[in-house]
């Protein structure tokens, strides 16, 4: 029997950040980053020796187009007990979400092969600018961080990206890009901001994939 | 305008471009002269807007091939532009509200907005940080013969949130700028007398200025300098220490060595509380999130005026809403956030201040606390 939540408790917009940041990472590029837009449904079940299951209808926007909004239903399982299982999630999108091949391709073609490696610190910086040649360095980050967030996410945590504190690209002889990032993440509950590296692997065909990732010391960002 | 780089292959085509320099008077950047300009040697010439399909269109017809290595000069100076802190940009009316400003500047502000209004406008000392800087409030109050109710407006608790010391210099500018024009706002100063404390936690702000971007609490130190600063807005005398906060220093949410423990809390809780019988509004600002929050955070115990309080702030987000779209969410902060003790706005109502309010500003989290410059103005505007 699941219940209905009003659609400003906090349970459900920790869910549906959950749900935005998985869907995130398996959707985005570095030419689309979603957000979540707005929650317009959320239900709430207790499942006997599982966990919590949330049912969600939610509305998503295009970080780099806000009139370009998509809805989707998703579903949210935090397991009981285990806190080292990532929540199960699933999701629905209805409709198509732009087709960013052309964008994609630029910046792969710009990135692959450089006469010097990528390196960049502070994205945004401190007045949030993001240089424009950057904008798909971030989303990249934004997208990877979707990951992260889904592995570790509890019914008490709210996850985004802050900033990312440094990236560096890493050469490779085939044909994916490399890209060692150290983000900080903020928890809107705790309100702790959680340096976290992780190595992200993207090419246009094959989509985003965060090879290896680790927690950092609270004073590791340096 | 946009930049060309051409490389001469034949002696005709350095003719015409010299030609072409000196008729239409490009700006040379590489070389510097135009009998300088040699058959393969780089050649970088700036063509104003206005000339560049003229110029095009010439090279197309001599068959000379050229990049545009920058499309758009006037976009690289800009981004490229240090930010300009020079001592002489503190008068009001030459004042950026659309950056962010440095402490420094903002207490330069706040001296030329008194001097500038001073029918209006007086500032006062409230007390002093832990390392020692003066906290100053304007209060904003038009002459009169009837005592008036107050309301209270302070931002920048927390460090990071640096949208919401550009939103109290915002207001204080919007009222002082259209007083006179404006029938609302001048009603209101019939009424009401507004006291505006644009930044509560000056040591922190300036850290986040200086060393750590995403710093939030203040900046008193614990276990011998090992450690530093407690939340404020955990270190009221509202439930103290009760729920939502941490008790080791190294936590964001530390909530102090007691209630109070902290001298900026005590100068804004001994002024409030002297006050307290004239205060009709406690409003306190901070970010993200987009929410209007009413008490408590300590409990989800509705206080007494609840539906009025739901009432008016779900008034004002649909306000909000109507300027820019951007959609505000309104309840307790124990039921729509996350439970913490020890805040202003609790504290506020729990001693008798019918209508306390926190604004979480803009964004949802999509820059979070590193909001663009260039939403600043919208988020003013929305928020006003």
């Amino acid at each position: 029997a699941a219940m209905e939540l009003p659609l400003s408790h906090s349970l459900a917009s920790r869910a549906a950040a959950l749900a935005t940041g998985y869907l995130c990472y398996r959707r985005g590029s570095p030419g689309r980053g979603l957000a979540l837009r707005s929650l317009r449904r959320a239900r709430r079940q207790d499942i006997n020796d599982v966990g919590h299951k949330y049912y969600l209808e939610l509305e998503l926007e295009d970080v780099l187009d806000k009139d370009s909004t998509v809805n989707c239903t998703a579903e949210v399982l935090y397991h009981l007990g285990n806190k080292n299982i990532a929540p199960d999630v699933q999701f629905t999108l209805e409709g198509e979400l732009k087709n960013t091949d052309e964008a994609d391709n630029i910046f792969y073609n710009r990135i692959k092969s450089p006469e010097k490696e990528l390196v960049a610190e502070n994205i945004p910086d401190s007045h949030g600018n993001v240089p424009p040649e950057m904008e798909p360095i971030r989303l990249l980050a934004w997208v990877a961080s979707g990951y992260v967030i889904w592995q570790n996410s509890t019914e008490n945590t709210k996850f985004q990206l802050a900033q990312i504190k440094h990236v560096k690209q890493v050469k490779r002889s085939d044909e994916y890009l490399e890209f060692d990032y150290m983000i900080l993440l903020h928890d809107m509950v705790s309100q702790e901001i959680i340096p976290w590296k992780m190595t992200v692997l993207w090419h246009p065909q094959h989509g985003v994939q965060v090879t290896q990732d680790s927690r950092q010391p609270k004073h590791a960002s340096g | 305008d946009q930049v060309f780089h051409i490389v001469p292959k034949t002696f005709q085509q350095v003719q015409h471009l010299q030609h072409l320099c000196s008729t239409l008077l490009l700006d040379l950047w590489k070389p510097q002269l135009p009998e300088d300009i040699r058959t393969g040697e780089d050649l970088h010439i700036r063509v104003s807007a206005p000339l560049v399909q003229e110029v095009k269109d010439s090279l197309d017809h001599h068959m000379i091939s050229y990049k545009v290595v920058i499309p758009d000069v006037q976009k690289l100076v800009d981004q490229s532009m240090p930010k300009e802190r020079s001592s002489d940009r503190q008068v009001p009316e030459g004042y950026i509200y659309t950056q962010y400003h440095p402490m420094g500047e903002i207490y330069q502000w706040m001296t030329q907005i008194q001097r500038n209004n001073s029918e209006l406008v007086t500032q006062h000392y409230l007390g002093k940080t832990i390392e020692n800087r003066e906290m100053y409030y304007l209060q904003i109050s038009q002459p009169s013969d009837k005592t008036k109710k107050i309301i209270w407006m302070d931002c920048g608790i927390h460090a990071r949130e640096w949208i919401s010391p550009a939103f109290c210099q915002w207001f204080v500018k919007e009222i002082l700028q259209n007083y006179k024009s404006d029938p609302k706002i001048s009603r209101l100063l019939q009424n009401l007398d507004l006291y505006v404390l644009p930044v509560l936690n000056i040591d922190g702000y300036i850290y986040s200025w200086e060393k750590d971007r995403l710093w939030r609490k203040n900046r008193s130190p614990h276990m011998n300098g090992t450690c530093y600063g407690t939340d404020l807005n955990r270190n009221f005398n509202s439930s103290w220490g009760s729920i939502g906060v941490s008790y080791n220093c190294s936590s964001e949410t530390f909530c102090g060595s007691g209630p109070e423990s902290e001298p900026e809390t005590r100068a804004v809780a001994h002024f409030i509380e002297r006050k307290k019988s004239d205060i009709l509004c406690y409003l306190t600002i901070h970010s993200y999130g987009q929410y209007i929050l009413t008490p408590y955070g300590s409990t989800t115990k509705p206080p007494s005026n609840s539906e009025e309080l739901m009432h008016i702030a779900e008034k004002a987000a649909a306000a909000l809403m109507g300027k820019y779209g951007t959609s505000y969410k309104v309840g307790s902060t124990s039921l729509i956030l996350y439970s913490n003790s020890g805040s202003s706005r609790d504290w506020a109502h729990m001693i008798g201040i019918p209508f306390s309010y926190t604004f979480e500003l803009r964004d949802n989290g999509t820059h979070g606390f590193l909001l663009p410059v260039e939403q600043i103005q919208p988020t003013c505007e929305e928020t006003m």
